[in-house]
């Protein structure tokens, strides 16, 4: 910015203001965003005498890890069936995913847009509309109330957004290396393998990271399909907030290590997880 | 030759389990769903003899249900529009070419990766009358701090059937709270769409002297349109079948001031054993859901979607 060439008019008080007061905003909106983490972090950091309603935004003058240790404690069993729940579902359902995207993006036979829409509509589906059929049937086939049953849900209804993930990820390959495996022999099978799923890593990381994270947070399923010690993470979350006798720091201990997952995933790998979002809604 | 021409139908066939399954696990089932919702199905044990419409018309009638419409299309309109509002306004923000500008997307986007329940769990407490933004109201001299979502107000409070029509006051702290997750979505959708506008039909604007604002509401603005569009229909889609954040953060509220369908829905099928009525919420929830998603399904069906970029 040079002011000495007579070209350029000096900048006014507006211009010169307007960079101080976009950060002002941006601190401001910031501060709005991170309150709720600053609860959840000041609240469960306290020792039991220092939880009161007066002092929620204060600061711990004495830090104490209790309410994590009880926390942890109760949530223990429920973050095992979590964990044990979304490991498989998500590289099941990426991999199911990768398939209907690559045939779709690649091998498009006849009414291959009309298969696409089908089974895309199933991502805009509410799940009420599914769910007391669904429970009858997981109690048919005896899978109700067991984590195998949450994981086939998943994987079921993970259809749609991993296919979509997919299909727009391998459209980017060119035809020509495909082209190529053909005129060596190669069948969709071969191609697949030997072409495409080599070449699918970043497929892979953002569908994964999306379903990873999806699975983790979702509750409709989790609360409807299982009870007492097969009930994932978040319902636990929600049975402990719910109830009268624990404690404000120890609510607040148990949602950060529900949340803490998820959240470093997105720290980690933000960008990765930015691009699942978008793919589920860009281009309207 | 014959295997050639078996050789074409593998493509298919590889696809074929998941149509399957799409088509029982989705397709199948709502219309189960559906027949559950014209039958006597309101006990324990299964009655799945045929009623007619008589569990529509008696939920129609119901005043949870009423009071559940009502919530539901205040809610949505208030928590879309202010998404959109807010997501445009920190996109343009974001997007001034400041530095650490990513920083802060990067803070306005997190409560996406978080769950419901947690949002709900916490937001709670920060509008809990008794705490939370209570207490710097009061420090900032407000003598009759807002009571959030244990007021029972609606505004105006027009009999309609059963219910008073009007905005239940209760149902803004969990707008607060949805808008708080929901917003940075917007956000990156309209940021992706800013970035995609080409420098030169900025500076065309400029050469052709137009100010800031003109610019960016006669040109940038119409250019945003199928961001709006997007954005509407997804969170539409989220509000329409909201269940874990009012049910973590409020439950019903007296009187179903905070009550939506997914909650009544979950309610009187799952704790009650009203299956015949619960198909009914579920099957409203599906229409509505429907009327918003299935054109924009169909229509970017005929556009290619090959071309969208994820990378």
């Amino acid at each position: 910015m040079s002011t000495s060439t007579s070209a350029v008019p000096p900048r006014s008080v507006a211009e010169r203001l307007k960079a101080p007061l976009l950060y002002l905003l941006m601190i401001a909106v910031a501060v709005f965003f991170v309150a709720p983490v600053y609860v959840m972090l000041a609240t469960s950091l306290k020792p039991m005498d220092q939880i009161t309603l007066e002092q929620m935004w204060q600061w711990p003058r004495t830090f104490s890890f209790q309410s994590y240790a009880v926390a942890f404690e109760k949530l223990r069993p429920n973050l095992i069936n979590t964990f044990a729940l979304v490991i498989p579902a998500t590289i099941i359902s990426s991999l199911v995913g990768s398939l209907n995207g690559y045939v779709l993006a690649k091998w498009r036979f006849r009414y291959a847009d009309q298969v696409f829409t089908f089974l895309l509509f199933g991502m805009f589906v509410p799940y009420q509309s599914i769910l007391i059929p669904l429970i009858r049937f997981l109690q048919e086939i005896k899978l109700y109330n067991t984590i195998s049953g949450l994981v086939l849900v998943h994987v079921v209804y993970g259809i749609p957004i991993t296919t979509l993930m997919f299909r727009n990820f391998y459209a980017q390959i060119p035809d020509s290396l495909m082209d190529a495996a053909r005129i060596d022999g190669a069948g969709v099978w071969g191609a697949y393998v030997r072409i495409a799923l080599p070449l699918s890593l970043p497929g892979f990381v953002v569908t994964g990271i999306w379903q990873f994270t999806q699975i983790w947070n979702e509750f409709l399923f989790a609360v409807s399909i299982t009870q007492s010690t097969k009930q994932p993470i978040m319902v636990a979350l929600q049975n402990l907030s719910g109830s009268q006798i624990v404690q404000w720091n120890v609510q607040m201990a148990a949602a950060l290590i529900a949340a803490l997952p998820t959240l470093l995933v997105y720290i980690l790998l933000g960008r990765w997880y930015v691009r699942g979002l978008m793919a589920g809604a860009v281009k309207g | 030759m014959k295997a050639e021409r078996l050789e074409r139908f593998v493509p298919f066939l590889m696809v074929l389990p998941s149509i399957i399954l799409i088509a029982i696990f989705v397709y199948g089932f709502i219309g189960w769903t559906g027949y559950v919702s014209l039958s006597n199905w309101n006990t324990f044990v299964p009655d799945l003899s045929f009623a007619g419409f008589k569990n529509y018309i008696y939920m129609f009638k119901d005043f949870r249900f009423q009071s559940d419409l009502r919530n539901t299309l205040f809610f949505s309109v208030l928590f879309i529009g202010s998404c959109l509002v807010i997501g445009l306004a920190l996109a343009v923000l974001v997007d001034q070419k400041l530095r650490a500008a990513s920083f802060f997307r990067n803070v306005y986007l997190f409560p996406m990766a978080l769950s419901f329940v947690v949002t709900g769990v916490v937001w709670q407490w920060i509008l809990n009358p008794s705490t939370g933004v209570n207490l710097l109201l009061k420090a900032l001299g407000m003598k009759n701090t807002p009571l959030w979502y244990v007021s029972t107000r609606i505004i105006p409070a027009i009999s309609v059937g059963r219910i008073k029509f009007g905005l239940p006051v209760a149902i803004l702290a969990v707008i607060i709270a949805g808008v708080w997750q929901q917003s940075g979505f917007a956000m990156a959708t309209y940021l992706a769409g800013l970035q995609a506008i080409p420098d030169e039909v900025r500076e065309a604007a400029s050469v052709d002297g137009a100010t800031e604002w003109q610019k960016f509401r006669y040109v940038i603005l119409p250019m945003l349109r199928p961001m709006t569009i997007t954005i509407t229909i997804m969170l539409a889609h989220v509000s329409l079948k909201t269940f874990d954040l009012v049910y973590a953060m409020t439950g019903p509220g007296a009187g179903y001031v905070t009550d939506v369908p997914g909650v009544y829905m979950f309610e009187t099928s799952f704790r009650g054993n009203h299956f015949a009525n619960g198909a009914v919420i579920a099957m409203v929830m599906l229409i509505c859901s429907a009327i918003v998603t299935v054109p924009y399904l169909l229509g970017r069906g005929r556009r290619d979607l090959g071309d969208v970029d994820i990378n």
